[in-house]
């Protein structure tokens, strides 16, 4: 790791404005900028920390009944906090890496990373969310613009992300065995106006909505809904843990798998 | 009745009070005065010629020392091999030089280039970026078939190709083994690969070194399982200091599974800079540099033929293997597919006719050696799986197709050289089958299919040659070192004895279970034993841990030794009580005249022994302190019973691992919970082998599984409860303690138990599947089962 200058400010505006120097980023639980710090991939000239801002953490009920998680919430927190008003949001959030990860890890810090392997992406653009920076919303059918990228503009923070509440919810994740990110993570998400399937882990383009899954579901909202459907392994990722054409077949079983859970 | 002390007794190993509360001391906790810290940077190429490496920059870094390149170490030797093979013409292997600093040619990624020594560990790895290397990459060779094909890349240019050696052991009537195979009733043939596994102890390798003007003398503190060894061959064949002049020190160690056996250049560099510079040189590991700098494990691509009558009796068993030794040799890389290979291919069976034929290649990949097993989980895991196959080929049950070939009468020379002293395989597949509810198996089986799971039953029964070894016939073999070991027993005036062992405990619990041997022999309290290891300055010259040798040949010379003080002390208390010395007897501590009531207690007699005032000194000199020496007289056989049960998700092809039953038998167990942990440690890692990990590499020879992200270990929640008996014993026939060794079983037995099993599932659903490659990870599974 190279040396860094480190700040913690206790307001969004202070930490807006701090980002605003040369080769500041912004650090949320560190659990993906450190170990990337440390293996001298990036060198942030300062760390700005947003772990101390009060009002990017917590997890709230909107007016609108939407599920409102502030941008430095840990995994933690929501896994415990979401529990009743969003379960599977919160299921999702209690099976992130493990407790060190959970209780540094951040939804912000996830959903700014958009790792193509990552939980919260799924549940982000599966339940239609709305990513709250410091200078606007950004549907999330918007925001996910291919792995590692997002509608995130530099020294931009995510202040909140709104969830609104499904009628049944679930996600399954798949795990990749070493790493235990998702190798296919699929967030199902059924609302009165249709369904949502988001598919994480799987596609060379990061996370995405498996449209024709949800056209099938949105009219009969059962595993069984999908047994014509196929998925096509072009464009899916092929690595040392699995094949493109697994990760297809897996996106089928897994989406069953997670209708069949919802509640 | 268990005991609760002494041979025999669950005690809770002593050592675990400093390791569970953080007070060890591991070589990363040793800071020396004037400490400097070596970076070495190291080649993020496989294969490429080094053309210039221009240092200055780096050099003129304020807090930069020194920068060391090959050019520096132009007057040491290369890292030594210690076993060198002659292959089926009578030559010897092809050996290339391994320098301690790329000399020309990088031949591996994390080959070592450059060694940065500065103030602080963060400037040495800052002042990496200042050096300017250039090297021209050159193609690289990785697939072993690759390798041998006529003009492949030569990883060596001195050498003629990259065949290290071409090796043919067994059966001397080639014709005989052919006719076998051409007359069968039935061959089974089965080709298979098995992995390549990073050994992955916790704590990553350490070495500091240091260096006294006044004395001449340097000292390498080092993470090894063998102090002694590294004394021996970076001394004599790296640096050239006698040994009287080198300390090594392994304090406590994290974990080694063989991959801290090895003497590294990492060792050498240390020490050498640290007298060069005149102040003592730390070098630590990172997680990242471990993945490609510490030995890998396995590597062996097999075809194995098993020839059988109508009745399943084999008739013979014929391979031939490939087997990666990576870009240089490590130090006991030779023997692994060789003589710790070959000789386990009769497993527990009768087979009269066998045939081993070992290919060992250079790759431009990191080192290859031994690893927890070493040779015998490889024979192991080709036999029992083609034993399997054959089963299934002939319509005939697993285990009765192995009860039909098992080895019954003892002494047993087999056809590959060794002489199997005690055994009794049906004993341990008895217990197997009983421990592991067998017959209950169709019912659960059942169940599973109704839950839309497949469910499968894995049999696997090994044989291992531990207690390595009898020093004249390893070298025989080529070894370059004998493989004896020794013990000091030093007695105290009060009656406290110091034991200095040359065996290396390194989570093996010695300090527990040697001191429980010491205190039953005398009858005294364990806690009068206090056990020494780890430093060539205080210890015996031994050769340390490895090839689950440490109770049977460092625990045969803690026995010996101790008889020596007992005979000796028998004496003395024949003065104190006026007795003949034919007549004192030992019992609890307290020396006895045979019918009188007459005794003087221990340490009455050390006292004596250290204020000799009434003493025998005109026929014994006074003191008590005895050292011995054993060499054994032939390898010990554990062997043992292992049952898998997996239920398979035919949706996902994902792997969940039940149930895993392991019925060893031990010979004598000194401690059976310390018995019981080694096993459980054993399966954890053949079963992560069998399940998850892979060490790969892509085609340019980059190393894909480099981190925790991608390289797969093992978790709890991976693995099942553990059952574990060891209720079958034979105990061995020639060492003292009748023990056999119990470090490296399970990870010899798990694999193809675990692969049987699934296999076993996927064929009663209607899968014709007849081999996966480990690691049986749930796409390959999955694409085996849609073929
Ligand atoms: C061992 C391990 C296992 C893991 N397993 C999983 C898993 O199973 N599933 C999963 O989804 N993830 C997993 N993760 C990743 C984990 O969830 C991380 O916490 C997350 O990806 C990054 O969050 P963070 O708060 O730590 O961000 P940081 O590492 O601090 O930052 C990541 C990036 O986001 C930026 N950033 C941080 N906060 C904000 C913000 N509020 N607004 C804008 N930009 C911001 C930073 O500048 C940086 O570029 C794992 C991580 C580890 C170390």
């Amino acid at each position: 790791m190279y040396n860094f200058e480190f700040s913690k400010p206790s307001t969004v505006a202070d930490a807006v404005a701090a980002l605003a120097s040369e080769d500041a980023q912004a650090l949320g639980g560190g659990q993906t900028l450190l170990p990337t710090m440390k293996q001298r991939l990036a060198q942030p000239e300062t760390l700005v920390s947003l772990t101390g801002i009060d009002e990017l953490k917590g997890v709230c009920q909107g007016d609108n009944g939407a599920v409102v998680v502030g941008g430095a919430t840990t995994h933690a927190t929501v896994a415990a906090d979401a529990a009743a008003l969003y379960p599977a949001l919160a299921a999702l959030a209690s099976h992130i890496g493990d407790p060190q990860v959970r209780n540094r890890g951040t939804i912000g810090g996830s959903l700014a990373n958009n790792d193509p392997a990552a939980c919260y992406p799924a549940a982000a653009l599966g339940s239609g969310a709305t990513i709250t920076t410091n200078k606007r919303d950004i549907a999330a059918d918007d925001y996910f613009q291919g792995m590692f990228t997002t509608a995130l503009e530099e020294g931009e923070i995510i202040t909140s992300v709104s969830f609104p509440v499904p009628e049944a919810a679930n996600y399954q994740k798949f795990v990749q065995p070493a790493s235990r990110f998702a190798m296919v993570g699929i967030f199902v998400a059924k609302y009165s106006d249709g369904v949502r399937v988001a598919v994480t882990g799987a596609s060379e383009d990061g996370v995405y909505r498996w449209s024709e899954a949800e056209a099938a579901l949105s009219s009969n909202f059962s595993a069984s809904a999908l047994s014509d459907l196929s998925v096509s392994s072009d464009g899916m990722i092929t690595d040392l843990h699995a094949t493109a054409a697994y990760r297809a077949h897996l996106v089928k079983v897994m989406t069953g798998r997670a209708v069949a859970a919802a509640s | 009745m268990p005991k609760d002390s002494g041979i025999g007794a669950s005690n809770k190993r002593r050592e675990d009070i400093r390791f569970l509360t953080g007070t060890g001391n591991y070589t990363d906790d040793i800071n020396l005065n004037g400490q400097a810290y070596a970076h070495i940077v190291r080649s993020d190429m496989a294969h490429g010629t080094i053309n210039s490496i221009d240092v200055s920059a780096a050099e003129a870094i304020d807090g930069v020392v020194k920068v060391f390149t090959a050019a520096d170490f132009e007057g040491v030797g290369g890292i030594p091999c210690g076993w060198q093979v002659t292959d089926r013409h009578g030559q010897p292997m092809q050996e290339p030089k391994h320098p301690i600093l790329a000399e020309g040619k990088v031949r591996h990624v994390g080959d070592p280039i450059c060694v940065i020594v500065a103030e602080t560990a963060e400037l040495a790895r800052d002042a990496a970026d200042a050096l300017n290397i250039d090297i021209t990459e050159l193609p690289a060779v990785i697939d072993m078939k690759d390798a041998l094909a006529d003009g492949a890349t030569k990883v060596h240019d001195d050498l003629t190709n990259n065949l290290c050696y071409d090796w043919g052991f067994g059966s001397e009537d080639l014709d005989a083994v052919q006719n076998a195979f051409d007359t069968a009733h039935h061959v089974t043939t089965l080709e298979l690969k098995n992995n390549r596994l990073v050994a992955n102890p916790m704590e990553p390798r350490v070495a500091v070194g240091d260096y006294a003007r006044h004395s001449d003398e340097s000292t390498l503190y080092t993470t090894s399982q063998n102090p002694h060894v590294i004394r021996l061959l970076m001394g004599a064949f790296v640096l050239g200091i006698p040994e009287h002049k080198l300390r090594v020190v392994a304090p406590d160690v994290g974990g080694g599974f063989g991959a801290k056996i090895y003497h590294y250049a990492e060792e050498a560099i240390v020490t050498f800079a640290a007298k060069a510079l005149g102040r003592p040189v730390k070098w630590t590991s990172s997680r990242s540099e471990a993945f490609v700098s510490d030995a890998h494990g396995r590597d062996h691509v097999t075809k194995i033929e098993l020839a059988m009558d109508k009745e399943g009796k084999f008739l013979a068993v014929r391979t031939d293997t490939h087997a990666n030794m990576g870009a240089y040799l490590s130090t006991f890389a030779p023997s692994i597919p060789t003589w710790l290979h070959g000789t386990l291919m009769a497993g527990n069976y009768t087979t009269p006719l066998i045939h081993v034929n070992v290919k060992a290649v250079f790759t431009n990949t990191t080192p290859v050696d031994a690893y927890r097993g070493a040779g015998r989980p490889e024979a192991t895991f080709q036999l029992e799986r083609v034993i399997d196959k054959a089963a299934r080929e002939m319509g005939m049950d697993p285990v009765e197709i192995r009860r039909k070939n098992f080895i019954t009468e003892f002494p047993y020379a087999t056809p590959v050289a060794v002489e199997y002293d005690t055994g009794d395989y049906h004993a341990t597949m008895d217990a197997l089958l009983a421990k592991s509810d067998h017959a209950g198996f169709e019912a659960r089986a059942a169940q599973s299919k109704a839950n839309g799971k497949l469910r499968g039953f894995g049999i696997a029964h090994y044989i291992e040659a531990c207690g390595i070894a009898p020093s004249a016939l390893v070298g025989q073999l080529g070894a370059r070192a004998g493989l004896y070991e020794s013990a000091t027993v030093r007695v105290n005036a009060t009656g406290g004895l110091v034991v200095m062992t040359g065996s290396h405990s390194h989570g093996q619990g010695h300090e527990t279970s040697f001191a429980q041997v010491v205190a039953e022999m005398i009858g005294i309290d364990e806690s009068m034993v206090e056990i020494v290891h780890g430093d060539t300055a205080n210890t015996p010259m031994g050769m340390g841990t490895y090839g689950s040798r440490s109770l049977a040949v460092g625990g045969s010379a803690l026995v010996r030794a101790t008889e020596k003080i007992i005979n000796k002390a028998k004496k003395v208390a024949a003065h104190l009580m006026e007795a003949a010395e034919g007549d004192i007897e030992l019992k609890d501590g307290q020396f006895t005249v045979a019918g009188t009531d007459k005794s003087v207690a221990w340490g009455d007699v050390t006292l004596a022994a250290y204020v000799p005032h009434n003493y025998p000194l005109e026929e014994i000199e006074p003191g008590l302190e005895e050292t011995a020496f054993y060499d054994p007289a032939n390898f010990t056989y554990p062997s043992g019973a292992y049952g898998c049960e997996v239920e398979v998700d035919p949706e996902t092809g994902k792997v969940t691992v039940l149930g895993f039953t392991a019925a060893d038998d031990f010979g004598n167990v000194v401690n059976p919970m310390i018995v019981e942990g080694q096993v459980h440690g054993g399966l954890a890692q053949g079963i992560g082998q069998a399940l998850l990990e892979n060490c790969a590499y892509d085609e340019n020879g980059q190393l894909i599984s480099a981190s925790y992200m991608d390289y797969a270990m093992p978790r709890a929640d991976d693995l099942p409860n553990f059952t574990v008996d060891h209720s079958s014993v034979t105990p061995c026939t020639h060492n003292p303690l009748g023990v056999k060794g119990c470090g490296e079983a399970g990870a010899i037995g798990s694999p193809p138990a675990l692969v049987n099993a699934v296999i076993d599932a996927l064929q009663r659903g209607g899968h014709d599947v007849a081999h996966i490659d480990m690691p049986l990870t749930p796409g390959r599974v999955w694409a085996a089962m849609n073929g």
